[in-house]
C-alpha cells in the first residue's frame, strides 16, 4: 500500500513522471500518431479510455492471482486482459462512432502492444496502489500520454511547413523535439510532492 | 513444405539483422526500450540479451509450430508464446542477479510488447523452418543489443564520465548530465539517426552519379 | 499439413475446432513452460534475496553475529553481537523517489537513541545522480549518528528527522542534501523522517523483548 496521495499520484504521472518524455513507454503511437493534431487527441482519448479499463483489470486480476498464490501467471493475464480490453474498446467506437473508427485506423489494435498500457499495470501493482490509485493513477497516465502527443502534434505540423535538411526529416526530428520536449517537463520536478 | 532457397543461406539471416535490417536504425522498432534502459552501458547490455533470449526462444517455438496455427488466431498465440518467455527470462534474472533485475524493473516485463519480437515472429518465424529462424533470432537480437550498446555507451560516457562503471574520461571533464536523463535518451537517438541517414544520403549520392549522366 | 490445408478442411468440419485446439494447446505448453521455470528457480531466487537482506543488516548494524527476526506490523530484524548483546533494530522504508519506488534498511539502536546507518536495497534512480544516495560518503555520514531521541513522555520524537540544504546541517536529527540529488535525498529523508515517527517510540518501548533465540529458548 502507498501512501501517496491522489493528487501526487495524478501530478506525478501526467507531469512530473510523464509516462512518454520521462518513462518512454508508448514511444510507438507518439511517433507514429503525433503528425496531425485531429488523430492525436483522438488516440489520447483511446488510450485514455484503454488504460482505465486495463488498470481496473489489473488490480481485479492481481488480487485473484495473490489469492491463488500464482504470482508468474501475473505477465500473461495482464496481455490477455489488455488485448480485450482493446478489442472491447475496437467494437465500442465502431459502434458508437464509425468516423472515428475510420480516422484512427490501424491505431486502435496497435494499442495492444503499447508498452504504456502494460508499463501502467505493472508500476500500479510494484507499488502496490489501492483501487481508488491505482483509477488515479490510469486517469494521469493517459492525461500525460494525451498532453505530450497533443503537444507534439502542435509542433510536427508547424515543422511540416518549415525547410528542413533532407538527413533531418522523419524520425530523427521528432526525436530531437521530443527530448527537448522532456527537458521541458523536467522542471515540473517536485511538484505535488509531499 | 516448400523448399528452402539454397542461395540464401543461415549465415545471411544472421548478418541482415546485425546492420542492414537492423532492428533499431533502420526499422525503428522497439522503441520503448531502448530509450529507457540505456542510461548506462551495463542496462542496455542486459536488456539487449534478455530480449535477444526471449526473441530466439519465441521464434523456435512460432517456428515449430507453426503449422498448427491458425490464422485468425496467430496474433494472440505469438503473443502468449512471448510473454511466456519474457516470464521465463524475468524468473532467470531474478534468480542470475537480484540486484540486476531490481536495477532494470519493469521493462523486463515490457520485453512483452517489444514490437520486434511480435514483427520477428509474424514476419519471418511463422513462414521458416527453425533453424533459419533460430539465426534470424540470433541476427536481430544481436543487432537489437548492438544498437543498445551504442546508446548506452554514448549515453554513460558523455553523461558520466564512465563505461560500464570504470571511469574513462579525466575527472576533469564535467558530464552532460542531460545524456543520462529521458531528454538525453531522444537526443542521443535522434543522434545516432541523423548520423545513419546521413551516410546513407552519402552512399546514395556516389551511386547515384553514374546513372545522372545522360 | 500446412495451414492452408487445415483451413480448407476447417469450412468443410467447421472452423472453431482448430482454433480452440491452438490456442488450448499452446496455453498448456506455455502454462508449463512457466510454472517449470518458476518452480526450478524459486529457491534460488529465495536464497539470493535472503542473503541480499543479510548483506544489508550486516551493512548497516556492523559485528552482528546474530539476527532474530520479528514479526511487528512490518518485519523488524534484530541483531546482536557475539556476547547476546542488542546492537540494534533493522527495518525497511520506502518511498517514492525521483524516478521509481526507493527502499532503504535503516538500523536504530536503541541504547544510543540513534539511527546508525542506511541501506539502499531497491532504487531507479538516474545513474551518477539520483543514485548518489547509494555511494555518496557524505550523504552516507548523515545517519552514522542521526539522532533520534525521544521525548519526555516517551510517545514521540523530541525532534522529527529534517533534511537541510547542502553543508547547513548543523543539528544531529539533519540531513544534509545531496547537491544534484535534491528529489532522491528528499525521499530518503521523508521515509526516515516517517518511519521512525512511528516505529522509534514503539522500537524503543519495547527493547527488552528483543532478546536472542538462545535465550527465548531458554527462557520458554
Amino acid at each position: 500500500m502507498s501512501d501517496d496521495s491522489l493528487w501526487t499520484i495524478f501530478i506525478n504521472a501526467t507531469l512530473v513522471n510523464n509516462f512518454v518524455l520521462a518513462y518512454f513507454l508508448g514511444i510507438c503511437p507518439f511517433l507514429g500518431v503525433s503528425s496531425k493534431m485531429s488523430t492525436a487527441t483522438r488516440m489520447g482519448a483511446a488510450v485514455t479510455f484503454v488504460m482505465l479499463v486495463a488498470s481496473l483489470s489489473a488490480y481485479g486480476i492481481n488480487a485473484l492471482l495473490e489469492w491463488l498464490g500464482a504470482p508468474y501467471l501475473r505477465l500473461i493475464s495482464y496481455i490477455v486482459v489488455i488485448a480485450s480490453a482493446v478489442q472491447f474498446v475496437e467494437m465500442f467506437v465502431k459502434k458508437m462512432s464509425p468516423t472515428l473508427f475510420r480516422a484512427l485506423g490501424i491505431f486502435l489494435p496497435l494499442i495492444t502492444t503499447n508498452c504504456a498500457i502494460l508499463g501502467l499495470a505493472l508500476f500500479q501493482t510494484n507499488r502496490g496502489y489501492n483501487l481508488l490509485q491505482c483509477l488515479v493513477f490510469a486517469a494521469g497516465a493517459g492525461a500525460g500520454f494525451t498532453l505530450a502527443l497533443v503537444l507534439m502534434a502542435g509542433i510536427r505540423e508547424k515543422l511540416a511547413l518549415a525547410q528542413l535538411s533532407d538527413i533531418v526529416q522523419g524520425t530523427a526530428i521528432s526525436l530531437m523535439v521530443a527530448g527537448i520536449l522532456s527537458l521541458a517537463f523536467m522542471g515540473f520536478a517536485g511538484l505535488g510532492a509531499a | 513444405m516448400a523448399a528452402e532457397p539454397r542461395d540464401i543461406t543461415g549465415a545471411d539471416d544472421l548478418v541482415r539483422g546485425l546492420w542492414r535490417e537492423n532492428p533499431v536504425f533502420v526499422q525503428v522498432l522497439g522503441m520503448c526500450p531502448v530509450l529507457a534502459v540505456t542510461n548506462s552501458a551495463v542496462n542496455g547490455l542486459t536488456m539487449g540479451l534478455a530480449t535477444l533470449f526471449v526473441l530466439v526462444l519465441s521464434n523456435t517455438l512460432v517456428s515449430l509450430l507453426r503449422d498448427y496455427i491458425p490464422r485468425q488466431v496467430r496474433i494472440a498465440t505469438f503473443i502468449l508464446i512471448i510473454a511466456t518467455f519474457v516470464t521465463v527470462v524475468d524468473y532467470l534474472i531474478q534468480a542470475f542477479s537480484l540486484e540486476l533485475h531490481r536495477s532494470l524493473g519493469a521493462f523486463i516485463s515490457l520485453i512483452v510488447v517489444n514490437c520486434l519480437i511480435l514483427s520477428r515472429a509474424e514476419a519471418f518465424a511463422s513462414r521458416h523452418g527453425p533453424l533459419r529462424s533460430i539465426m534470424d533470432g540470433l541476427g536481430m537480437g544481436l543487432g537489437f543489443t548492438l544498437a543498445l550498446l551504442c546508446m548506452g555507451a554514448v549515453r554513460e560516457i558523455l553523461g558520466n564520465g564512465s563505461l560500464f562503471g570504470v571511469a574513462v574520461l579525466p575527472s576533469a571533464f564535467q558530464p552532460w548530465i542531460v545524456m543520462v536523463l529521458p531528454g538525453g535518451g531522444f537526443f542521443t537517438l535522434g543522434a545516432w539517426l541523423l548520423l545513419i541517414n546521413f551516410r546513407k544520403q552519402q552512399r546514395a549520392k556516389t551511386l547515384a552519379v553514374p546513372v545522372e549522366q545522360p | 499439413m500446412k495451414t492452408v490445408d487445415i483451413i480448407a478442411s476447417d469450412r468443410q468440419s467447421g472452423l472453431a475446432w482448430p482454433m480452440y485446439r491452438a490456442l488450448v494447446g499452446i496455453g498448456i505448453i506455455c502454462a508449463l513452460l512457466i510454472v517449470g521455470v518458476f518452480l526450478y528457480t524459486a529457491p534460488q531466487i529465495e536464497r539470493n534475496r535472503a542473503e541480499l537482506l543479510d548483506r544489508a543488516i550486516l551493512r548497516v548494524l556492523p559485528g552482528a553475529a546474530e539476527v532474530r527476526r520479528f514479526e511487528l506490523e512490518q518485519p523488524v530484524y534484530a541483531a546482536f553481537d557475539a556476547a547476546g548483546e542488542l546492537l540494534g533494530v533493522a527495518l525497511q522504508a520506502h518511498a517514492m523517489g525521483y524516478q521509481d519506488t526507493v527502499r532503504i534498511l535503516y538500523g536504530y539502536d536503541p541504547q544510543r537513541q540513534i539511527i546508525v546507518g542506511i541501506q539502499v536495497l531497491e532504487s531507479r534512480e538516474t545513474p551518477g545522480l539520483g543514485d548518489k544516495i547509494e555511494h555518496d560518503e557524505h550523504f552516507l555520514q548523515n545517519f552514522a549518528a542521526l539522532d533520534v531521541h525521544l521525548s519526555a513522555d516517551g510517545q514521540s520524537l523530541a525532534h522529527p528527522i529534517e533534511l537541510v540544504k547542502p553543508g547547513q546541517k548543523t543539528q544531529a536529527w539533519q540531513i544534509d542534501a545531496i547537491s544534484g540529488a535534491t528529489i532522491s535525498s528528499a525521499a530518503v529523508a521523508g521515509m526516515l523522517r516517517k518511519s521512525a515517527e512511528y516505529w522509534v517510540p514503539q522500537l524503543y518501548n519495547m527493547r527488552v523483548e528483543f532478546t536472542p533465540q538462545a535465550e527465548a529458548d531458554d527462557g520458554s
